[in-house]
């Protein structure tokens, strides 16, 4: 017994000292915001919250409604019926994962521009003038909306996706033997029992929304991010944008938290045994075409369209400047960054996790998930400012007590930079191992413990295999994203160390951004490799 | 028993990377990395010295504040006047005392402390359609007037370059004038301040709009640029606006030297190279912006636009005015 407890008791004590790692830039933030005045507030108040305010949340509602449709849509339709076709579609939905977001609304600037193919090729066929010609403006609010889920609705396809599969037959079978149409089957059935991952995945789309600042920023939508940002940049009053990012921060909070108690009463946790999975109804014709076509429709959007451009683009940038060899080394950097950040962040997270279904209290879980809520340049100043004064302090002691100078030891180096990815992406690991553990019952680990196993011998023969799929899509969420990672990574990256993004970054930033065509191809290449590995686990497993 | 610590502990901090050695110097930059690459071969080939660099984009100050007296920092090379100032008022440099930047650089475009240095200018322009808008002249003034209703192009009006203009408006003609104008301007525009600068020209091209403010070097990328890109860049005239009472509105790039740099030799070393004749060709020929250094050669594609007659309200006091520039901006919803 005392070794149990000794072994849980380390475990819950590891998960609180991951969590305060996590929150440490938080804390300094935190401490940031209180140093300021609230002078700022009455000017923010009158001029600027309300209408960035209203900006954002409808930038939020439309992209969440969007991506839960896309996304659920389109899991549906993978998991419920077979038709030609249907594999493909499988893992080519995750495609768009790929694309940063700010790549899609450079490229889609470019092709709806009035000179650019769309137009053109309109007014020619049309016999029209460019003043004759109406067409939708990408630059707004709509715009932003549709380019933004059609790359993002993957986390929420890939979230759902995962539990259609698990849902058992019997329930579907017997809301189909009511007499449920299958829409009805899908909507009163199929989609409240999938309420977890939907949550989760939308969840994940919003903040990513929310913190963008590339894309928003270029397509013109006044998010409250971009007034964080001048707050901090034009007007140089850091402490007035952390309160900002703070108050964007307990909104955020506030609403996962509303979430959460709407869905508190309810249970999603399967019978113990393994049930018998959804039968998926075979369609062929007319009927398994347009279902074929529907799944296309957000991979063309989201990703063929992009990522020919992009091609097109690179070939002429190949031609025009040739291919920098500096980039070879980027993608190295990339990948093995990203690879050490994505392995941290998911031994971290399932660490907290498994130490929040033991001890049945989740409140670490949720603090350490607050590095997603927070915009990326804003989490690296909170990381600056308290891994500095740890940094300063054990550097004062070399100094002073070993007589060793040694400089600093994590600002400036690799470790920071993976340090600032495993907070940013920890949501990521968390959500996706507790959307994991939602479906394993209790009865099991209860099982585990009448036939000898201790709590570590649970978490091992019993919680890790179960819980395989929802690690390896966290997986793949996290690593594409460390990829893409942009801000942090510019301010906190060593001397003479470049990945693609900066790369990307490095190239556009004189020129136009398809001067870094090649490096964004690369992005994307390099993203498709998790991409088509999940997709082959995926169907190992099933 | 006390040597394997210390040998594990240099070995960990020499693979942190933030070890220099003697011969270097460790820059920190905001500046565009396909611009100043160049320049730091030339330096390196010429003196020896070995550059490394880091490409930043925002945070310059917070990341070298959070290094303090340990910052591997040498020189920091950063674009807006108001940049410049915020670093040197945020404690983050050193007065530095070289004849050869004092004789290089006029006076108007250095601290007089020593704390801050400008490589290179360039001035906020506008671009006018060539087909439809013949325009020789205009000032700042006139972009508020009605006539250009739904004929104005322009990136955010809280991007630092746009926050220049404001404070220099304020500087000349007050914050209530300067409310009026910007009114003016933002109800003379044809879509939404967003983009970069270079989308106006694409924009004018596009029929988007007439004309449209932004700096003078993109014109030098565009023209030279891939085929795209020039179409777009041959699309436009360029004017060099004054103000009414004054001249051109400028901004510049500049360097400071870190307060704690380790290389300080190298440091100074480095600076002085960017203020020298060959240097300042090259800020001129490859990135199309004005030298500092009185003589140095303007590239054709901007000596073009005429001669720039630099507005002499000095750039420190543009600078004060640059909070107030920037919640104007919030105050007219210049960007909704």
């Amino acid at each position: 017994m005392s070794k149990i407890k000794f072994v849980f008791g380390s475990l819950f004590s590891l998960s609180g000292l991951l969590t305060l790692l996590a929150c440490l830039p938080v804390i300094a933030l935190l401490w940031t915001a209180l140093q300021g005045n609230s002078e700022i507030w009455e000017h923010l108040i009158q001029y600027v919250i309300g209408p960035t305010l209203l900006e954002t949340s409808l930038l939020l509602l439309g992209v969440g409604i969007l991506t839960i449709l896309i996304g659920t849509g389109s899991a549906w339709i993978v998991t419920a019926y077979q038709f030609r076709g249907r594999a493909f579609l499988d893992w080519a939905l995750l495609l768009p994962l790929a694309v940063p977001t700010y790549i899609i609304a450079y490229s889609y600037i470019d092709i709806l521009h009035p000179i650019g193919p769309v137009q053109s090729l309109l007014r020619e066929g049309l016999g029209l003038d460019m003043q004759q010609l109406w067409f939708p403006n990408i630059r707004s609010v709509g715009g932003g909306i549709l380019l933004l889920s059609f790359v993002l609705y993957p986390y929420v396809y890939l979230s759902t996706r995962a539990m259609f599969l698990m849902q058992s037959a019997s329930l579907i079978d017997v809301a189909r033997s009511l007499g449920l149409k299958p829409d009805q089957v899908f909507l009163r059935v199929a989609i409240p029992l999938a309420r977890p991952a939907i949550a989760v995945g939308t969840s994940l789309v919003l903040m990513e929304t929310i913190n963008d600042i590339g894309a928003t920023e270029f397509l013109g939508i006044k998010t409250l991010t971009l007034s964080i940002y001048s707050t901090w940049i034009n007007q140089a009053d850091l402490a007035s944008a952390t309160q900002i990012a703070i108050f964007m921060l307990i909104i955020i909070t506030l609403l996962v938290v509303v979430e959460r108690l709407g869905r508190r009463r309810q249970r999603y946790m399967n019978s113990a045994q393994r049930s018998r999975l959804m039968p998926a109804q075979t369609v062929a014709g007319v009927k398994a075409l347009s279902l074929f076509v529907m799944g296309l429709i957000p991979i063309a959007i989201g990703f063929l369209v992009p990522f020919s451009h992009l091609l097109a683009e690179a070939y002429k940038r190949f031609q025009y400047a040739g291919f920098s060899n500096d980039l070879l080394q980027a993608a190295i950097n990339t990948v093995t960054l990203s690879s050490i950040a994505t392995l941290v962040t998911l031994i971290s997270g399932f660490l907290i996790v498994s130490a929040a279904r033991f001890s049945k209290n989740t409140l670490f879980s949720r603090i350490s998930s607050l590095g997603y809520a927070i915009p990326g340049t804003v989490l690296a100043i909170g990381l600056l400012l308290s891994l500095g004064v740890i940094d300063h302090a054990l550097a004062d002691f070399l100094e002073f007590k070993l007589g060793i100078s040694a400089g600093l030891i994590f600002l400036g180096t690799s470790f920071t930079l993976i340090y600032a990815y495993t907070i940013r992406f920890m949501a990521i690991s968390i959500g996706g191992t507790e959307s994991g553990y939602n479906r394993i019952n209790s009865v099991l680990d209860d099982a585990g413990r009448n036939l000898g196993q201790t709590k570590l011998g649970i978490l091992w023969h019993v919680h890790c295999p179960l819980l395989r799929p929802a690690i390896i899509s966290a997986a793949l969420l996290i690593f594409v994203d460390c990829m893409k990672e942009l801000p942090a990574t510019l301010l906190l990256r060593p001397l003479n160390m470049e990945t693609l993004a900066t790369q990307l970054y490095a190239e556009a930033s004189r020129g136009t951004y398809e001067d870094g065509a090649i490096a964004a191809l690369l992005i994307v290449l390099v993203g498709l490799i998790p991409v088509i590995l999940l997709a082959r686990m995926s169907k190992n497993n099933t | 028993m006390k040597l394997l610590p210390k040998v594990f502990l240099t070995a960990l901090v020499a693979c942190g990377g933030s070890w220099t050695q003697a011969a270097e110097v460790n820059l920190y930059t905001t500046r565009e990395p396909v611009l100043i690459k160049p320049l730091l071969n030339e330096f390196s080939q010429k003196t020896g010295v070995k550059v490394n660099t880091v490409f930043i984009k925002d945070g310059l100050l917070e990341r070298v504040k959070a290094e303090g007296r340990r910052s591997p920092a040498d020189v920091m090379l950063t674009v807006d006047f108001g940049n410049l100032v915020d670093l040197v008022e945020g404690g983050l440099t050193q007065r530095v005392d070289s004849k050869i930047l004092n004789s290089a650089i006029p006076a108007n475009l250095r601290a007089a402390n020593g704390h801050w240095y400008a490589l290179s200018m360039r001035a906020r322009a506008v671009y006018a359609s060539k087909d439809r808008i013949p325009l020789s002249a205009i000032s700042y003034e006139d972009l508020a007037n009605p006539k250009w209703k739904g004929k104005i192009c322009i990136r955010s009006g809280s991007h630092p370059y746009n926050t220049g203009l404001i404070a220099a408006y304020i500087a000349h003609h007050g914050e209530k004038q300067a409310e009026k104008w910007l009114r003016g301007v933002k109800a003379n525009l044809a879509r939404s301040a967003s983009g970069g600068d270079r989308d106006v020209a694409r924009d004018i091209l596009g029929q988007i709009c007439d004309i449209g403010i932004a700096n003078t070097y993109y014109v030098g990328t565009m023209r030279t640029g891939d085929a795209r890109q020039k179409r777009w860049g041959n699309a436009i005239n360029v004017v060099l606006p004054t103000f009414n009472n004054g001249g051109t509105h400028v901004n510049v790039s500049g360097a400071v030297v870190s307060k704690y740099a380790p290389n300080r030799k190298e440091a100074v070393q480095l600076i002085e190279f960017l203020a020298s004749d060959h240097a300042q060709a090259i800020y001129a020929k490859s990135g199309f912006e004005y030298p500092v250094k009185p003589g140095a050669k303007i590239d054709p594609i901007i000596a073009s636009f005429g001669k720039l007659n630099v507005d002499s309200i000095r750039l420190s006091d543009i600078a004060r005015h640059r909070k107030t520039a920037n919640q104007l901006v919030d105050k007219v919803q210049f960007n909704h």
